[in-house]
């Protein structure tokens, strides 16, 4: 699976006030390619802090689904978070991780995720549920199961490596790109 | 120390300044100068304190509360500052995200555990480099006024504030 054919597979499953939380790299600039609309956050700096957003956001909205969309460097390096995650229990909080064990946007250097499973770590720390998928159905249905019930829990998707050709760079200022999400956030 | 050392806590009152103020969403990570201050914030169901692992991942639940609706303020010791300087920089700062920020001056006039000594005199230096405006909290002037400074300045501004702990004020 791709990164784009995993992120169609999770925004064809979002519903229109699902707030999506997404981390720094290329996987907001592929989230704004694929699927852009103002109940987006993308966070361009902040490498590792999407996950705390997510968890912020999803306590001060207990009635709106939170889904964070993540990478295996932000995981790893916010780590942290998941134990806050599984200490808080948002009900309304899922964590998607699409995982190809690369930092794909400095040069395609490797993270540690190929001997770190991530999914192992959210499900020690105390999440409802974390499960892997290794192709679009796979995750497809993975997320299914997850949406279906309460959160916390982790939907870890594994993606090829490489950059996707052809994307934009998230075009909106940090400002607009917050004061639009907040609107849609506090509906 | 001309902070009231010894005397009593003032942290019962900065709490309700806090409330009074409209902030409803903690987040942080202790200092020993605070502990008043987490003590009450902890037992109360109504603030929901979030007791965070990391001072950075503080900051980013109150951007999240922030973007949900809430007025969010995050302590932590001034140690936490150092950790936070990214999320400072290029999460609340870029996105323009207000956030009172409530922190604790170890290390304040060189007297300290040797860990302190160089964040205790550099903290308002990179305070100052960040744009974040910052008060000392003082006994002397009612503490109600000065978080109402905060919370005015962050919203007008559109940016995190800082008010300083020094010890005995809210241990």
């Amino acid at each position: 699976m791709n990164k784009m054919e995993a992120i169609g597979a999770l925004m064809e499953r979002v519903g229109d006030d699902t707030l999506v939380v997404c981390c720094n790299g290329m996987i907001g600039r592929e989230l704004f390619t694929a699927k852009n609309r103002p109940s987006n956050f993308y966070m361009i700096g902040s490498m590792g802090l999407g996950l705390s957003i997510g968890l912020g956001l999803a306590l001060a909205q207990p009635s709106k689904k939170v889904v964070v969309l993540d990478g295996d460097g932000n995981v790893l390096m916010g780590m942290n978070v998941l134990a806050s995650v599984a200490s808080e229990k948002p009900a309304n909080l899922w964590h998607v991780v699409l995982d190809n064990q690369t930092h794909a946007s400095t040069g395609g250097q490797r993270t540690i995720s190929g001997q770190v499973k991530l999914e192992e770590v959210a499900h020690a720390a105390g999440y409802r549920s974390a499960t892997r998928a290794d192709d679009v159905s796979a995750f497809g249905a993975a997320l299914d199961r997850a949406f279906a019930e309460p959160g916390p829990s982790m939907v870890l998707g594994t993606v090829e490596g490489g950059t996707t050709k052809g994307i934009a760079r998230v075009e909106p200022s940090p400002p607009e790109l917050a004061a639009m999400f907040a609107r849609e956030a506090r509906r | 120390m001309s902070h009231g050392k010894g005397g009593p806590s003032h942290a019962p009152e900065f709490v309700l300044g806090l409330k009074a103020a409209g902030f409803d969403f903690f987040a942080g990570v202790p200092c020993s100068l605070l502990k008043g201050l987490v003590s009450i914030l902890d037992k109360d169901p109504d603030a929901r304190y979030v007791s965070a692992t990391r001072e950075d991942s503080a900051i980013g639940m109150a951007v999240g509360a922030y973007l949900g609706g809430k007025t969010p303020m995050v302590l932590m010791q001034n140690s936490g500052l150092g950790v936070s300087v990214n999320a400072l920089a290029s999460l609340t700062t870029m996105y323009a995200i207000p956030t009172l920020l409530v922190i604790s001056w170890r290390g304040e006039g060189g007297n300290d555990a040797p860990e302190h000594i160089l964040m205790g005199e550099i903290m308002l230096p990179i305070l100052d480099l960040l744009r974040i405006e910052h008060r000392v909290v003082s006994t002397k002037e009612p503490i109600a006024q000065q978080i109402a400074w905060a919370k005015e300045t962050m919203l007008a501004k559109k940016y995190p504030v800082a008010l300083i702990v020094p010890g005995g004020v809210l241990e």
